[in-house]
């Protein structure tokens, strides 16, 4: 009997090809000398003019096939980029062109392209081409941005993209009512999805099919196919787009079509040779998209209980130089905010910036980190003011069990309500006090300080809508050899897709797992697909693999019965062949069935010789019913009308040193909520890695830009990615499973819930730590370095003091 | 302008390459470019991260932060050269799966060229002395506590 793989620690069967080395990145293809090289040359200003750009010096260059400026651009190759997600408040969208076209505006913006025999003398040709620059003042920072004393678009007033309200009730009379009101402003600086591999295209013209293959290290082949076809003027069907194994994506990958991904295989086709473009690590840094700068200015009236009677959130969000991902991160930021509470009324209104900086798309979490941060901030706030425990306050504004589904009256990313499928909050709550020890604390913190030493605890809850439409598909073939081949089209970049999706094949079709194969983000086997991103892939690829495979088992059973002389309905399908119930002599391979489904002329085979017309049949029909088609296949899709909620709850015991400020981690405790779960190991390895980047943003990174634009911190030197120094020894995960009524599988989306509650959790805990949590909250920015905390504690004495 | 090449012996996992490079070819590039080894995986360029760290007359070095000219004295291991004879995986590939000790993979060769080096030299590390074994390479996926339990799991095997 074939035992049920959902919800078990299935090992991956992607991890012995890429502990061989021979996983296949998009470097690793195409290697060998017949491939070039592309290099890009980038703006070294944040905001110029190019009023001449000499490429004479490259020309008798030896070894350079190519060198390209915005002038060898044509057609739709000479437009900007595609504005991949338009909305009707981002009245002023702009996006870059290819390569710039007079104007650049960020350092690192491309602005001349080389194709050379290796990357080597491609580099060696950017500094041979002369760029005559006119340098125009930069805007860098939200408050630069908000002055507008300078513009980074001439024909974008006061650097305002978008400006978007959305309220439900009438929050400034609620807080005007309230007995307690309290304003803050807080502040989350930007970081990055900072993959270890960056990206990278290769492209291939086939003049002898006359198709063109490329190769990305992307989140979405289906999107880079469309947007290569329609900027290079081909035809969808004559562009194969292959994701071949991904270094980590975290959501910068999502983006597309970057300037490399259109320059390559025009390139490829213009050159008629192979060419690769791989980036490196100061470019990943200046060209590719940060993410989370926002400032926000909260008021918020609450009773005596710390239940919330109005919420009023005004925001900044930083987007950079260009809006090609549209709105999508702050109106996460200004829906999810709201968490698993359920305030009287809410109002918030957020403005969109222009900045001399790289642009801004979404970074695993995708605003949410910076709404829970302001949320969670406003639960401690309110707690320190009525002096109530923090668990208590959040505990009064909690959305009840009995209250799903439930609409916060607002238009999430995708257009749809914001209406939460499922959950159940309090025992979240109840489970994370336990895990972490949170009725015993203060005794702890006492014994602690007893002794000296400053501990602390924060506490941070989240809501997070996964698995977002519009669909996703899949096709499930059993071959005759009753092996089976999956194919979905979003991508992988490391989630391991290729064990989770077998597992949901194997349980379906009963096979063995290491008889089924997964195939992602290949547009040759699987062309409608939207993407990798809020954590959607086991949420909306994992129920179409579902689908298609029940599919295919119905076609399977049917085919067999008929075989068999049964009726459908007495036969199970276990170890890779159907069976009747209760009689298991009288069975027939899925192999087998997979020959019957194709009726034959030509035998190639023993096995094959069995479906031929003169073996099967009935002679009076045709030999492939009206209805049906051959083959032993399914395909299905899962459209959902809108997105799973999950959610969950961290907290964090920290040490802050006396003496020096430093904030140790003691203990992490996370409880998750992400409905059913197909393979725990790796929903924890999500969680981890999660975590990771969460304590990552709120102790370490920061894109450190000067007043001139240029980004200080562009190298593994000095941006502070952690080593394991940095991070929690272990982290505590406890699971609640409150499935999703809105797929067949009941799950919703883990991939980003480990970063999103960081920075809140954080500042709470060091905030306890320090003894700074009254009457006003003290940590009101994240990132928090010793520093700072050391410069917090001066500020801090000094205004008692005086 | 041509560059003058070099021509250079290169002994990796165990078999010698003859090539033909510019002084200036990485390491890293004549491995991943010039010989088909894509294995070993380029993170940074500067030294940083540990992805490309590949295991010079047995020690761990960034192969991104040596020239392919100054490698020809020595013995390179790369981490396709860490299986067995017969194919199977070696003590730290197999705690690196038994422990969910990877996700994309980008990083992963770094840190099982690193480790079986750390574990020849110290068989038997405290969690200590695991972590600082690891404290080196940069992962951006698994928050390393999957890849620190790898290494104690591989000092089991």
């Amino acid at each position: 009997m074939t035992t049920k793989l959902m919800g078990t620690k299935v090992a991956r069967v992607e991890d012995d090809r890429f502990l061989r080395g021979q996983g296949r990145y998009v470097d690793d293809v195409l290697a060998g000398p017949h491939t070039l090289h592309a290099a890009v040359l980038r703006s070294p200003h944040a905001h110029a003019r190019i009023r001449d750009i000499d490429v004479d010096a490259v020309l008798d260059l030896d070894g350079v096939h190519a060198v390209w400026t915005y002038d060898d651009l044509d057609g739709p190759m000479a437009e900007p980029l595609p504005l991949l997600i338009p909305h009707p408040a981002l009245t002023h969208g702009r996006t870059q062109y290819a390569l710039a076209n007079g104007e650049v505006n960020h350092v690192g913006e491309a602005v001349a392209f080389v194709v050379a025999d290796d990357r080597y003398v491609a580099e060696d040709a950017l500094d041979r081409i002369r760029v005559d620059y006119e340098v125009l003042p930069a805007v860098v920072g939200i408050d630069k941005a908000r002055a507008a004393e300078h513009l980074v678009h001439d024909d974008v007033p006061g650097n305002v993209g978008a400006r978007l309200e959305q309220h439900n009730g009438d929050a400034r009379a609620a807080i005007d009512a309230a007995p307690h009101t309290l304003s803050l402003d807080l502040t989350v600086e930007r970081s990055a999805c900072t993959p270890l591999e960056g990206r990278g295209t290769v492209a291939r013209w086939d003049p002898d099919s006359g198709r063109l293959q490329v190769w990305t290290s992307t989140q979405t082949s289906t999107g880079v196919r469309a947007a290569v076809a329609a900027k290079l003027g081909l035809d969808l069907g004559g562009v194969d787009v292959i994701t071949p194994d991904v270094g980590g994506g975290f959501g910068v990958k999502i983006n597309h079509p970057w300037p490399e991904e259109l320059l390559v295989p025009l390139a490829a086709i213009r050159l008629g040779r192979p060419v690769k473009f791989t980036e490196d690590r100061r470019e990943h840094f200046v060209s590719s998209a940060h993410e989370r700068g926002q400032v926000h200015h909260v008021e918020v009236g609450f009773d005596d209980e710390g239940r919330i009677l109005g919420l009023d959130v005004r925001f900044w969000h930083d987007h950079g130089a260009y809006t090609p991902y549209g709105l999508i991160v702050p109106i996460i930021t200004s829906t999810q905010l709201l968490g698993p509470y359920k305030p009287g009324a809410y109002r918030v209104v957020f403005e969109s910036l222009y900045t001399n900086t790289v642009m801004v798309t979404p970074y695993r979490g995708a605003g949410r980190p910076q709404g829970c941060f302001v949320m969670e901030r406003t639960m401690d706030a309110i707690a320190a003011a009525l002096g109530k425990d923090r668990a208590e306050v959040r505990s009064a504004n909690f959305i009840q069990p009995d209250e799903f589904p439930y609409d916060q009256g607002l238009i999430f990313q995708d257009g749809r309500e914001l209406e939460y499928d499922s959950g159940d909050y309090p025992a979240l709550l109840e489970k994370i006090k336990a895990l972490v020890g949170w009725d015993d604390f203060p005794a702890r913190k006492a014994a602690a300080a007893a002794e000296g030493r400053r501990l602390g605890i924060g506490l941070a809850c989240y809501v997070e809508g996964t698995g977002v439409g519009p669909y996703e598909g899949a096709h499930v073939h059993v071959e005759t050899s009753g092996r089976v081949k999956v194919a979905t089209g979003l991508t992988t970049q490391g989630q391991g897709h290729q064990t989770v999706f077998a597992q949901l094949v194997a349980d379906v079709l009963g096979v063995p797992m290491e008889d089924v194969e997964v195939v992602t983000g290949d547009t040759r086997r699987m062309p409608y697909a939207v993407g990798t991103f809020a954590s959607r892939a086991a949420v909306m690829s994992g129920s179409a693999v579902h689908l298609a495979a029940l599919r295919t088992k119905e076609k399977a059973l049917r085919i067999a019965a008929e075989a068999l002389e049964v009726d459908e309905g007495d036969l199970e399908l276990t170890d890779g062949v159907v069976r009747v119930k209760g009689a298991p002599e009288s069975q027939i391979s899925l192999g087998t069935v997979a020959v019957l489904s194709n009726p034959l002329r030509y035998a190639f085979d023993e096995a094959s010789k069995a479906a031929t017309q003169f073996s099967v049949g009935d002679p009076g029909k045709p030999p492939v019913a009206e209805d049906d088609e051959p083959g032993l296949e399914g395909t299905d899709f899962y459209s959902p009308e809108r997105s799973t909620f999950a959610s969950g709850m961290h907290a964090v015991v920290v040490e802050t040193d006396p003496d020096t400020a430093e904030i140790k981690i003691l203990q992490y405790a996370v409880v998750h909520d992400c409905g059913n779960l197909i393979n725990p190991m790796i929903v924890e390895g999500q969680i981890h890695g999660g975590v990771a980047q969460g304590v990552a943003g709120a102790l370490f990174e920061r894109m450190a830009y000067d007043d001139s634009g240029q980004l200080l911190n562009a190298s593994f030197m000095d941006f502070l990615m952690p080593y394991v120094t940095e991070l929690p020894e272990s982290i505590d995960i406890a699971h609640q499973e409150t499935p999703s009524p809105l797929n067949p599988l009941g799950i919703k989306g883990a991939g980003e819930a480990g970063v999103i509650p960081s920075a809140a959790v954080f500042a709470a805990a060091i905030e306890d730590a320090e003894g700074l949590c009254h009457p006003g909250l003290a940590i009101t920015a994240m990132p928090i370095s010793p520093s700072e905390l050391f410069e917090l504690r001066r500020h801090h004495a000094s205004e008692e003091d005086s | 302008m041509s560059e003058e090449l070099h021509e250079i012996r290169l002994s990796v996992n165990g078999a010698v390459h003859e090539l033909s490079v510019p002084a200036r070819r990485l390491l890293s590039d004549a491995l991943r470019h010039d010989l088909g080894l894509t294995g070993t995986h380029v993170g940074c360029e500067h030294g940083v991260c540990g992805a490309c760290t590949i295991l010079y007359d047995g020690a761990p070095v960034r192969a991104c932060l040596m020239l392919a000219v100054s490698a020809v004295d020595g013995e390179i291991t790369t981490v396709e050269g860490l299986a067995g004879p017969d194919g199977s995986l070696s003590p730290v590939q197999q705690a690196f799966r038994d422990c969910h000790g990877l996700q994309c993979g980008f990083c992963t060769p770094g840190f099982l060229t690193t480790i079986t080096a750390g574990l020849r030299d110290n068989p038997s590390p405290s969690r200590d002395e695991a972590r600082a074994m690891i404290s080196g390479n940069l992962c951006r996926c698994t928050g390393y506590q999957n890849i620190v339990a790898a290494v104690e799991r591989a000092a089991e095997l």
